[in-house]
């Protein structure tokens, strides 16, 4: 077991591994997002309250919840970077940032435009919606982080450093629904016992959430290969990969 | 003959004390900052006393936050410019203790002034004297808090180009429960009803930031050194 | 690999900044007694080298041992046991030179203020000790910093370029210095572009750019 954990961390394994999973992460998540897209938009029930607006759920909840996955991710592999000092854990943080700022303005806009018909309002400074605006910050925190140093090694450290100082926010995001009056619904499916939404909705918007995650495998495969190129570029085995 | 941490704790504090009274001008500006700052608001907005009441909590906080953010800057700046925050580094006390005896004498020179200082700001922003109490409790705690997050961003952008700004990036988000916790604090203290809620949220956010930040902060730093 | 039961050993380091790799392989030990000469052009990696054996850098690859251990096992310990002296004398210039000894060495062993002043004395700044860092000579302060060494009275002694900014007299004083310390069984690395010409033990380590 071991030595594929040693192996996570050869990056030229990596930059395999990346290249071969990325088209079938890419087919897959095609495939759950159309069906997503497709049932939830068109064929779903209307909601009893709220009609047919309820329907950005399709995209502001697996954007939410993207959002604080792969902050994360991004500081679990910033932690084995630092701690273990494996560099293929840096690459791998460096390639979720732009990625999860990207979810998190996402899950910030299309909750914006469910406040309005929901709310009356497009923003309001509620628990969930501030500590999202929080996560939002940070990951600019730690984009502009690693981009300040000029020595990339330490640049990687200290916006691992970063990502795990912030790691805070990320139950904070969780559990504001349940701690605070929020003006934010509770949660509908990611609670024990029955979830609160019915099967003919449930569906598509399972089916969302898997294909963002899928379609974040994709991307993050994608990036991490241009990382581990542009990190390894001394190397010999980068000039015959180029080559190929 | 080792020194033993506590020895050396005291010692590193007493430098930095004597090291900022040698400077007294530069212990004032943030203070300085504070009451400028506030004063902006009401100039600004043109308010009526009544409504700079009710506006009053915020500012104040805001206000503190962002002259505590000006001091942060030099927390550890001057020492590695000189190199003698090497020279701790290598002194075989450990850099976690090095980090809260430095962030310690910080708050004294810096938050517990702020606070002193709160009870002038307060009549500025006619804030009822009966909620100075709750208001200086929540500053003190607030600004200790802010320190310590302040020295984890101080430990990352030490030498760094616009490292002030990047500084305030980093500490804002980090510090924005503070703000809506001290401000909730003191906006309960004026109206007269229990702000025990908001003070124990706070004392909690406090608590974790000074266990947690001396270790995050030592890693900033030998991040930094390396 | 290179432990030397009670010195200071150091096994295929290799350090990059960046794209380039300053430290390719080096490889040393150092016995109490001895003193080693880290020699080589400008970019060879002196500096680092020294950084690396402080413990403040850590190397990519290989280890740095004391006593057989590797440092990182000392934690803050090992550091104690050491006096470093870099580029910069590292003085606060706000306070005086007696204050900076008292508070870099104070934190490190207790000593009395007499025994503070007796250590600049030795290095030949006795009148300097109650003015403050500011205002004093490049070489005065480089003194001091050779003072503050000295007051550690620690085993292993790691000098970045101890001779800039002294004169004859100071250069003179700082070998003797050097000298005594190894002779009482102390160990030292020292960087330096000239040659040394000191009565002890001597080794030389030249470092390739």
């Amino acid at each position: 077991m071991w030595t594929w954990f040693y192996k996570l961390a050869s990056p030229p394994y990596v930059y395999s591994s990346a290249a071969a999973l990325a088209p079938w992460f890419l087919g897959l998540a095609a495939l759950t997002v159309g069906y997503g897209v497709i049932d939830g938009l068109a064929f779903a029930p209307p909601d009893y309250q709220q009609g047919d607006a309820f329907r950005i759920i399709y995209v502001h909840a697996p954007g939410a919840w993207m959002s604080t996955f792969i902050y994360t991710t991004m500081a679990v592999a910033g932690a084995i970077g630092l701690i273990w000092r494996i560099k293929m854990g840096h690459a791998v943080a460096a390639a979720c940032a732009p990625i999860g700022a990207s979810f998190t303005i996402l899950a910030l806009a299309t909750g914006s435009l469910w406040g309005k018909p929901m709310w009356g309002t497009y923003w309001a400074w509620d628990p969930r919606l501030t500590s999202e605006l929080i996560l939002l910050f940070l990951y600019v925190g730690v984009l502009s982080l690693r981009s300040a140093f000029e020595d990339a090694a330490r640049g990687d450290r200290a916006s691992a450093l970063l990502a795990i100082v912030g790691v805070v926010n990320v139950p904070i995001i969780h559990y504001s629904v349940v701690w605070w009056n929020s003006l934010h619904q509770a949660a509908t499916v990611a609670k024990l016992g029955k979830p609160s939404i019915d099967a003919a909705m449930l569906w598509p918007l399972l089916s969302m959430f898997l294909g963002c995650m899928l379609f974040f495998g994709a991307v993050l495969c994608l990036r991490l290969q241009g990382e581990v190129l542009n990190r390894e570029r001394q190397a010999s085995w980068v000039r015959q990969a180029v080559k190929s | 003959m080792s020194v033993g941490p506590v020895e050396a704790f005291w010692l590193i504090t007493r430098r930095e004390l004597y090291l900022s009274f040698r400077r007294p001008e530069q212990l004032l500006q943030p203070l300085v900052f504070f009451l400028i700052v506030t004063t902006l608001f009401p100039l600004g907005l043109n308010l009526q006393l009544s409504l700079l009441r009710d506006m009053s909590p915020g500012v104040l906080w805001v206000a503190a936050l962002l002259s505590s953010l000006l001091s942060l800057d030099a927390l550890f700046k001057s020492d590695a410019d000189d190199g003698t925050l090497e020279q701790l580094a290598l002194s075989g006390q450990g850099l976690a203790l090095i980090v809260t005896a430095k962030t310690c004498a910080h708050w004294v020179v810096s938050g517990a002034a702020l606070v002193m200082v709160a009870p002038l700001v307060a009549i500025a922003l006619n804030i009822p004297s009966v909620a100075f109490a709750t208001m200086m409790v929540s500053l003190a705690m607030g600004t200790l808090t802010l320190s310590w997050l302040g020295a984890i961003g101080a430990g990352l952008t030490i030498g760094l180009r616009r490292g002030n700004v990047l500084l305030s990036l980093i500490v804002l988000p980090l510090a924005m429960p503070l703000l809506i916790f001290g401000a909730a604090a003191t906006d309960r203290a004026i109206s007269q009803i229990s702000a025990a809620g908001a003070l124990y949220f706070l004392a909690a956010l406090c608590v974790f930031t000074c266990t947690l930040a001396p270790f995050a902060a030592a890693a900033a730093l030998r991040i930094t050194l390396e | 690999m290179n432990s030397v039961p009670n010195g200071l050993g150091v096994d295929k380091v290799h350090v990059w900044r960046g794209d380039l790799h300053v430290l390719k392989g080096v490889s040393l030990q150092v016995r109490p007694g001895e003193l080693v000469h880290v020699a080589g052009p400008n970019g060879s990696g002196k500096s680092t080298l020294l950084r690396v054996i402080t413990g403040l850098l850590h190397p990519e690859q290989g280890t740095v041992t004391w006593c057989s251990k590797a440092i990182e096992r000392f934690g803050a310990e090992y550091q104690a046991h050491l006096a470093y002296l870099s580029h910069e004398p590292a003085l606060k210039g706000d306070l005086t030179a007696v204050e900076n000894l008292r508070f870099s060495v104070g934190i490190k062993r207790r000593v009395s203020p007499a025994e503070l002043r007796d250590a600049l004395r030795h290095t030949g700044v006795p009148h300097c000790a109650d003015l403050p860092a500011r205002v004093l000579s490049a070489g005065q302060r480089r003194r001091v910093a050779m003072a503050r060494v000295l007051a550690m009275r620690a085993s292993l002694w790691l000098l970045d370029e101890p001779f800039t900014n002294l004169d004859a007299q100071g250069t003179e004083l700082v070998s003797r210095l050097l000298r005594s310390h190894v002779l009482q069984g102390g160990l030292a690395v020292v960087v330096a572009h000239h040659e040394l010409t000191l009565e002890c033990p001597l080794r030389r380590l030249e470092l390739n750019a």
